[in-house]
């Protein structure tokens, strides 16, 4: 009796308490998160927020994607930083390097005789991979820099016209630039396995600083470096420009937000390294542009460069000349 | 002037996609492009909850800072619009903006999506207000006519508010106060805070 007239008591206490949480408790009070907090956690763990939709659409499915904002961050800065860096760092350092060292002459003088370097097909296919990729890194970079640099010199209209132009020129590019780099390993891959003349040869620092020139066979450690940076960090450019210019074929927003920062980085990086690959190809170096003009490179250049490349062509010549059973005349 | 925000009352939207298709009417937007979708969060879970979602017009937007022609700019109702004439459709604004706002016809070969296309808060583009081209490349100009767009307006359950940024959050507010409970404004802390990466 006592008992229930506590609970009866009890009940009455409680009365207004029951009166006031008739509504539902608060929203947070449920064991869910309010918007702003959602947002919050999810930005912080770089997760989208997602949902279902009813509309055929299944990436409109994604409410919120805060990696939106990394992204913006990585090309805005991250990115502009690396490309601005690396490219306009290349050009200082081959300015200092022209003034210090100047061009490189044959020392031997030119000798007046020639061979032969590279195929036709070989130049072709250089000049091919060389004019894509030159086209697709200088509107690449106009993406990244001419709305800084050129828009506020040409006016929004041209420069829309320009880098529209610019985008088509890129994409359609993407495929000649591929299939270059896919000639260029069939055709050049034997030659740029690397071998153990290669350390020696980069110790020296292939004779740049100083005025020796270490031996080398047809290509020496920087022209292998070049080629496997062209064929590796090429393959990987396409491979992710690829991904880019088909959306959602291959993957999600988020992949693609990634395949653009290894595209851009990449690409920023590439085309910095070209441009010292251009400089010692012109400029830099008597008798070296031959090799891709003419295809017919000096004896002499060839005899300091590529000692060893030479050796083997001049033996390979005199047992084409004379073959190997042939006899001395007059030896019968 | 105003500072035009959307928000979405998610305790009150019924995922009846009214928004969606009356958006698509108003603007004439061509199959492909959804402008404002409506999203199910836990769907058939406790605690499912629907969010009507579109540009959310962005302080300090993203789309703008990525656009590597320029073509975006802001109203003095600070609606973010963009210049289809200038836009080369290169998807950046897409990979940057953090509600998958902008949305990209799919004409054509090898990534040549087609001008982005986005919701422009009812408010037209570039060209003169209300005119035939301006309703083409950008769909009805609500604003210049002295309306809200079209999605608010006829929300059934007034879950979506659209209008100043102030009174809109004062309605809710208010609301929350009376039913003692609330989800808060979905994308405001993404779109309107005010540290922001450059």
């Amino acid at each position: 009796m006592i008992r229930i007239l506590a609970l009866l008591l009890a009940l009455c206490a409680a009365g207004p308490a029951l009166a006031q949480t008739a509504a539902p408790p608060p929203f947070t009070d449920r064991g869910q998160l309010s918007a702003s907090e959602l947002e919050f956690r999810a930005a912080l763990k770089g997760e989208r927020i997602s949902g279902r939709v009813s509309i055929p659409d299944q990436q409109a499915a994604n409410l919120i994607q805060p990696e939106g904002l990394d992204w913006r961050g990585f090309h805005n800065r991250t990115l502009a930083w690396i490309a601005g860096i690396a490219v306009l760092g290349m050009g200082g350092l081959l300015a200092l390097f022209f003034l210090v060292r100047g061009r490189i002459r044959i020392a031997g003088g030119w000798s007046g005789h020639t061979l032969q370097r590279f195929s036709l097909l070989e130049r072709a296919n250089h000049w091919m991979v060389a004019t894509s990729f030159l086209i697709l890194g200088l509107t690449g970079l106009n993406l990244t820099f001419g709305r800084h640099l050129l828009l506020p010199v040409i006016g929004p209209v041209a420069f829309t016209a320009l880098t529209q132009a610019g985008k088509y020129a890129h994409n359609f590019l993407a495929f000649p630039f591929t299939l270059g780099i896919v000639v260029m390993l069939l055709l050049w891959a034997r030659d740029n396995v690397p071998e153990k003349a290669d350390l020696a040869w980069l110790k020296q620092a292939g004779g740049l600083m100083g005025h020796g020139h270490p031996g080398a066979g047809r290509f020496n450690a920087g022209q292998k470096t070049v080629f496997w940076l062209t064929v590796f960090g090429g393959g990987i450019v396409a491979a992710s420009g690829y991904v880019l210019i088909f959306p959602f074929s291959v993957t999600d927003i988020g992949g693609q937000q990634l395949a653009y920062i290894v595209h851009g980085v990449l690409a920023a990086l590439m085309f910095a390294a070209m441009l010292a690959h251009i400089y010692i190809g012109s400029v830099g170096m008597e008798g070296a542009f031959d090799a891709m003009g003419t295809g017919q490179v000096d004896y002499n250049w060839a005899k300091e460069h590529h000692d060893r490349w030479v050796e083997a062509q001049v033996t390979k010549a005199r047992q084409t000349v004379t073959p190997r059973d042939a006899k001395a005349a007059g030896a019968d | 002037m105003a500072r035009m925000k959307f928000l979405c009352d998610s305790d009150r939207c019924i995922e009846c996609n009214a928004c969606v298709t009356a958006c698509k009417n108003e603007h004439e937007v061509p199959w492909g492009i959804n402008r404002r979708r409506v999203v199910t969060l836990n769907d058939g879970k406790p605690g499912e909850r629907s969010i009507s979602m579109a540009c959310m017009h962005c302080t300090d937007a993203p789309c703008a800072a990525v656009c590597p022609v320029n073509c975006f700019y802001t109203t003095a109702d600070a609606v973010v619009l963009h210049d289809k004439d200038l836009c080369i459709g290169c998807g950046y604004c897409f990979y940057a903006c953090p509600f998958g706002a902008p949305q990209y016809p799919k004409l054509g070969n090898f990534g040549s999506r087609g001008k982005m296309d986005k919701c422009t808060y009812c408010a037209g583009g570039p060209q003169a207000d209300d005119t035939a081209v301006e309703y083409i490349q950008y769909g009805a100009n609500r604003l210049a006519e002295g309306k809200l767009p079209i999605c608010a307006e006829m929300c059934s359950t007034k879950a979506l508010l659209a209008g100043d940024g102030q009174i809109i959050a004062a309605i809710y507010k208010e609301r929350v106060t009376r039913r003692g409970y609330g989800s808060g404004a979905w994308g405001w802390r993404t779109a309107y805070q005010e540290d922001m990466p450059a």
